[in-house]
């Protein structure tokens, strides 16, 4: 926590995007979070990349429930749309909002026990239901809010602070968005923003429920020499197994680099609105394409007791929720009450359908 | 990073300043109220706050970090006017001279601001000191040639006082005829501090004709004799010639003393002019008209008397950066007297060229830069004296300089044997969350000068201009100060990269990247380019958990402490700077050290 304001002042040379705005147009209120917390880090990341992307700060929804994590969402783009919901119902409510206006970009955050223990189930349907949204789970493996307790996420044998072990088996997100159909899933990690910005910029344009899981170290109850969840334990134990590249759709493409692609091996994505996302395999025979074969693979890190990073899993031909329900292309935001109201009369002939 | 020299090159205006005034410790002390303590700190280096306060070339300023963060430096010259202005009585807080004397005698030349600068250091010491002002005043240039309006005498008298009142034994009134004469009286050294005394002739056509001996003057004896009310009145129509600051000097005097049309002709244009800019807006402000490209031809006659004189115009160009010109035609310019303002030459007509004090370019005396010591060893050169005309806040560093070498000398040390610079560095962490400083970092105006009414001030030569801050502007311009001595400090060993500090500076200075053997190349490649070449970069010892250093470009950082105080583990922390400058009474302890 700090007592010192969000200074006006900033560099004479910021840049601006395409939009006109510098990066301190996509800030938010100074954080009140613990000194040196990983969320502030993941901030900064999404500042960047909002701001990369060129975001209309005004076509944003930023949701997020209860716990450290989900007061992420009071220190970026201060003049965005937010809902800050009750514990765990994030995922619920974002469904919501999407049905209500498919047109926003939705950014929720949540933290491992926002969304492994108490939102768990919310967790589950929002990827079964494929709500497009950056899904970004600042996991530090402990109860920051609470002063320490284990979570979902905490890792068997993770010592608390004062040295006790955590003996209940973990729920890694990632896996478990694997197995319910994710079309999306990255791991990074708050201190490497090189590798979390871009995964952040893959997963905005990505056509469906994003979910990014990052390491996020609690630096007051989850950053000492017993835990699985410190700075230096994941620098010590993390392989990136694929490195992702988001080329926008603004930047031209040159024939030396598509003829790179196709020779280098690296797989490229093309996302449904043009833009690419490239990636190079760090890990020898990883194809983030093929589920089975991710599954396996980051269970077999998490055997070893690596941190499996990067954008582990794309699939960009999953239908997302409008899709599936074939709702109308007009976000029910903007059609006229008549049009979503029809009436009584309407409602009759409807009803007859059934009979 | 642990060298003075890169903690005292962020504290930009200590930095530039020639004396190393400790300005944001001075600005502080305002800020708190405590003007005194503000003057006496502020005397240590610059011996002269009142004076100073009023009239500074201020190196200070054009360094400024404010300037590089929204355009306008603090008013640091005028916010050590108001620590003079306010501060109590403190006479029984300064130095005082031991009534047991050391046995060495010091002679000094001339009372201007080196000569009484060491007076001041040597004083304490023990030593027994002469000083010889052919004037009947102490001051020498300051009172001579800087006008009462801009400086009241009553400052002067005050501020050379402090110094003569510890016992100088000074023969007013006593020009040195003969240096040979000077040092058959014994004296253990010889301090010259007799400035640059002689203004530079302008040999035109017309230059001694007809009535120019009564009409065209030469600036610094002009403005001397004003001062001594020799001159009370001048002709309608004046001409300056130069445009330096006793050009300034001279117009806004000639206002005053009945010139209604007053024109300063400068053969450059405003870009290169030597006057400081603040002078010349105060000029203007005189309805002084100033004119730039002309070059004076000739002076013009009418009946044996001055009517005019005639210029070329110029009109200049740059070709491989050097600057060149072409007449476009000529003009003449009506005036009834001309001065000249074109500079000031050395003279040293009663140092006798057999007696080992060897003289090299320009008539100048061979002075070591570092030790002020000529080639004659008991005989010292400072101020103006030394290597021609510089300014007061230069003159008082000599002073020091030459008190160091003085005093070395007379206690059988070599001259060249001298303290380094050494530093302090203190936390200012005062608590959760507090730190013992205070700034406003946020673009903010300069606070701006208010002027006595133009009605008023051509009553009489000494109506003082400026007025002085008020206590509000006082408030908000001295938390205009960055406190740029209150540096950020880093420990490597306690960083846990979590990019807490890199990701909460508002001004971008900090990057936590590989290391490099090219420093040029990591400017390119920091959170913003490091443009900046004067300004250093902060490297860090490599970190622990991934071999990265933090780096910190030291440009644009503006002191908030919010990296200090996002820190998890203390590795940055905020710590105060203090410079500490050897001066002669510092000498005193080395050489005690050594016998012991």
């Amino acid at each position: 926590m700090t007592s010192i304001a969000k200074p006006q002042i900033r560099h004479p040379g910021l840049l601006k995007n395409a939009l006109g705005l510098t990066k301190q147009d996509y800030e938010g209120a100074m954080s009140t979070l613990c000194a040196g917390c990983g969320h502030d880090s993941v901030t900064a990341a999404l500042v960047q990349a909002f701001w990369e992307l060129d975001c209309p700060p005004h076509r944003a929804a930023k949701m997020s429930g209860i716990g450290c994590s989900s007061k992420t969402t009071a220190y970026f783009m201060k003049n965005s749309h937010g809902f800050n919901s009750v514990h765990g119902r994030m995922p619920s409510v974002t469904s919501g909002a999407n049905a209500a206006n498919r047109e926003l970009m939705y950014i929720g955050i949540s933290g491992d026990g926002d969304s492994l223990s108490i939102g768990l189930g919310q967790l589950s349907h929002a990827i079964r239901r494929n709500v497009r949204m950056l899904y970004v789970l600042e996991n530090n493996g402990v109860y920051g809010l609470t002063k320490g307790q284990f979570s979902a996420a905490s890792d068997i044998g993770s010592t608390s602070k004062k040295g006790e072990a955590n003996v209940q088996a973990p729920i890694d997100p990632c896996l478990l968005a694997l197995t319910l159909g994710a079309t999306f899933v990255a791991r990074s990690f708050s201190g490497d923003k090189a590798q979390l910005v871009p995964i952040i910029k893959a997963g905005l344009a990505h056509n469906g429920f994003a979910l990014i899981d990052v390491i996020s170290p609690c630096v007051s109850f989850n950053d000492h020499e017993g835990s699985t969840k410190s700075y230096k334990y994941t620098r010590e134990h993390e392989v990136e197994l694929t490195s992702a590249d988001y080329v926008p759709l603004r930047s031209a493409i040159t024939l030396a680099e598509a003829a790179k692609n196709e020779t280098d091996g690296p797989t490229t994505v093309r996302m449904h609105d043009g833009s690419l996302v490239r990636f190079r395999n760090t890990h020898a025979g990883y194809d983030p394409t093929n589920r089975e074969e991710a599954w396996l693979h980051v269970r077999q890190c998490q055997k070893r007791s690596e941190v499996a990073t990067g954008v582990l899993f794309i699939d960009e031909s999953g239908q997302d929720m409008h899709a599936v329900a074939d709702t109308v292309s007009t976000p029910l935001a903007d059609l006229p009450y008549s049009a979503l109201c029809p009436g009584a009369a309407a409602l009759d002939t409807l009803m007859k359908d059934y009979r | 990073m642990t060298q003075p020299a890169h903690y005292h090159k962020v504290v930009d205006c200590q930095y530039a300043c020639p004396a190393h005034t400790n300005v944001p410790e001075y600005l502080r002390l305002i800020a708190q109220g405590k003007f005194s303590e503000s003057y006496l700190l502020n005397r240590e280096s610059n011996v002269f706050p009142g004076i100073l306060g009023r009239t500074c070339d201020r190196p200070c300023e054009p360094a400024c970090r404010r300037g590089r963060i929204d355009g306008t430096p603090v008013a640091i010259c005028r916010l050590k006017r108001v620590a003079a202005d306010l501060r109590d009585d403190i006479s029984d807080r300064l130095p005082k001279a031991p009534t047991q004397k050391n046995g060495k005698r010091i002679a000094l030349i001339g009372a201007g601001p080196s000569s009484l600068t060491v007076a001041n250091d040597l004083m304490p010491l023990g030593y027994s000191i002469t000083l010889f002002e052919k004037h009947s005043q102490a001051g020498g240039l300051m009172r001579f040639n800087i006008p009462a309006f801009r400086l009241p005498a009553s400052v002067l008298d005050e501020e050379t006082g402090y110094i003569l009142d510890m016992g100088v034994d000074v023969r007013y009134n006593t020009s040195v005829d003969s240096m040979q004469a000077l040092l058959a009286e014994g004296y253990d050294a010889v301090f010259v501090g007799s400035g640059a005394p002689k203004g530079k002739e302008l040999d035109l056509p017309g230059r001694h004709e007809g009535n120019a001996s009564e009409v065209i003057h030469i600036g610094i004896e002009w403005l001397g004799s004003v001062h001594f009310g020799h001159v009370t009145q001048t002709a309608p129509r004046v001409l300056i010639i130069g445009v330096g600051n006793t050009a300034m000097d001279c117009c806004r005097s000639a206002r005053r003393l009945g010139a209604t049309s007053v024109k300063v002709v400068a053969r450059r244009s405003r870009p290169h002019f030597k006057a400081s800019p603040w002078e010349l807006e105060d000029a203007e402000e005189e309805q002084v008209e100033i004119l730039e490209n002309h070059a004076p031809k000739r002076f013009v006659y009418e009946q044996g008397k001055l009517v005019g004189m005639e210029f070329e115009r110029l009109v200049w160009s740059e070709t491989n950066g050097r600057q060149s010109s072409i007449v476009s035609d000529t003009i003449i310019i009506g005036c009834d007297t001309v001065i000249l303002a074109i500079g000031q030459d050395n003279a040293f007509p009663w140092i006798e060229k057999d007696i080992g004090i060897a003289f090299g370019e320009h008539n100048l005396p061979v002075v070591d830069k570092l030790t002020h010591q000529s080639t004659r060893a008991e005989v010292f050169f400072g101020g103006d004296a030394a290597w021609g005309p510089q300014n007061i806040i230069w003159a008082v560093e000599h002073g020091h300089q030459a008190a160091v070498s003085i005093h070395n000398h007379c206690q059988g040390i070599s001259p060249g044997e001298r303290l380094p610079f050494m530093m302090n560095l203190t936390s200012v962490k005062s608590g959760m969350q507090a730190w013992a400083y205070s700034n406003d970092f946020n673009p903010k105006p300069r606070a701006k000068m208010s002027h006595e009414a133009l009605v008023n001030r051509f009553a009489g030569i000494a109506i003082e201009v400026e007025l002085g801050f008020t206590a509000e502007q006082t408030a908000t311009e001295v938390e205009r100060c960055l406190n740029c001595d209150i540096e950020t400090h880093f420990t490597s060993k306690l960083c846990i990269e979590c990019d807490a500090c890199v990701d909460v500076c508002p001004v971008n200075c900090l990057t936590i990247a590989a290391p490099t053997d090219s420093e040029s190349e990591l400017r390119t490649r920091l959170s913003a380019p490091a443009t900046n070449l004067t300004q250093d970069l902060y490297l860090s010892e490599p970190l622990p958990q991934t071999g990265r250093l933090m780096v910190k470009d030291e440009d644009l950082c503006v002191h908030c402490g919010l990296c200090a105080e996002r820190c998890p583990t203390a590795a940055w922390d905020m710590r105060k700077f203090d410079l500490v400058v050897p001066y002669a009474s510092q000498q005193c302890s080395s050489k005690v050290q050594r016998a012991l």
